[in-house]
């Protein structure tokens, strides 16, 4: 099947590990496909893009009830990095790259990576706070500009 | 299942065009294949990835995903992407005459 002239935008707005990695899986794959893919991070989202940030993505232990954590354990200190820590370790195993290695890889595949305007302002960032493969930061009407004709999914 | 002629050989494909047996592959049906990709001219990094692709198939079981060609083969994810641009690890499998890959990154 030729996919290579569909379009997909997917938006990314969570900033939990388990937030943020759907979104980058499918951008990845899009392009593999030779879709055309934006990916655009929008309030918390942004931490995946975010040069100080990116790192330091962790599993949320709270309010998750899948992850088998009672809420009340999920939030003493320490449970949240021990988790992620899990979590990182069974990816590495399975070769899934980091989230800025992920973010890299997504960048070199051609797809766009854009932040959400209303949250950079929200947060008071700039483009300096971004890590290099950030194309621009845009508006919600530039991103349906540049969404358009094709699919979106919201993440 | 279509069969089609390629280099003077018959040829089973499946109905996204890869070979339903990669033995009946041959590097002179490369050309032919490149261009029902639309790519015009094959070059010396082609074939690394080609060759690369048959490799791991052949050892693995499954060809590479985008990211492992990036990582071992010896040609980078920016460089894939401008030589198979409608997608590196499943046009480059139709080209080596092998399944298509089975990865999600």
């Amino acid at each position: 099947m030729d996919l290579s002239n569909e379009k997909i935008s997917i938006v990314i707005s969570q900033g939990s590990l388990e937030g943020i990695y759907p979104g980058l899986i499918m951008a990845n794959g899009a392009r593999a496909e030779g879709m055309e893919a934006n990916l655009f991070f929008t309030f918390f989202g942004l931490d995946a893009i975010h040069r100080k940030r990116q790192e330091h993505i962790k599993v949320a232990t709270v309010g998750n009830p899948a992850l088998h954590v009672p809420t009340w354990a999920g939030g003493l200190p320490g449970v949240s990095s021990a988790m992620t820590h899990v979590m990182e370790h069974k990816m590495e195993k399975l070769e899934i790259p980091s989230i800025p290695e992920f973010v890299e890889l997504i960048s070199d595949t051609g797809a766009g990576l854009y932040a959400c305007k209303a949250s950079v302002d929200l947060f008071g960032l700039d483009m300096d706070d971004f890590i290099e493969g950030v194309d621009d930061v845009i508006t919600v009407g530039e991103f349906y500009e540049m969404a358009f004709g094709g699919h979106i999914v919201f993440t | 299942m279509p069969t089609i002629t390629i280099a003077e050989a018959d040829v089973e494909l499946n109905d996204d065009g890869f070979f339903e047996v990669p033995e009946q592959w041959t590097e002179e049906m490369v050309p032919a294949l490149a261009l029902t990709e639309g790519i015009q001219e094959l070059t010396e990094d082609h074939w690394t990835v080609i060759r690369f692709m048959r490799k791991e198939y052949f050892e693995k079981g499954t060809g590479p995903t985008v990211r492992v060609l990036g990582k071992t083969s010896g040609v980078t994810v920016k460089e894939l992407y401008k030589l198979f641009p409608k997608g590196p690890g499943k046009v480059a499998a139709r080209m080596a005459g092998i399944p298509k890959p089975r990865g999600c990154i």
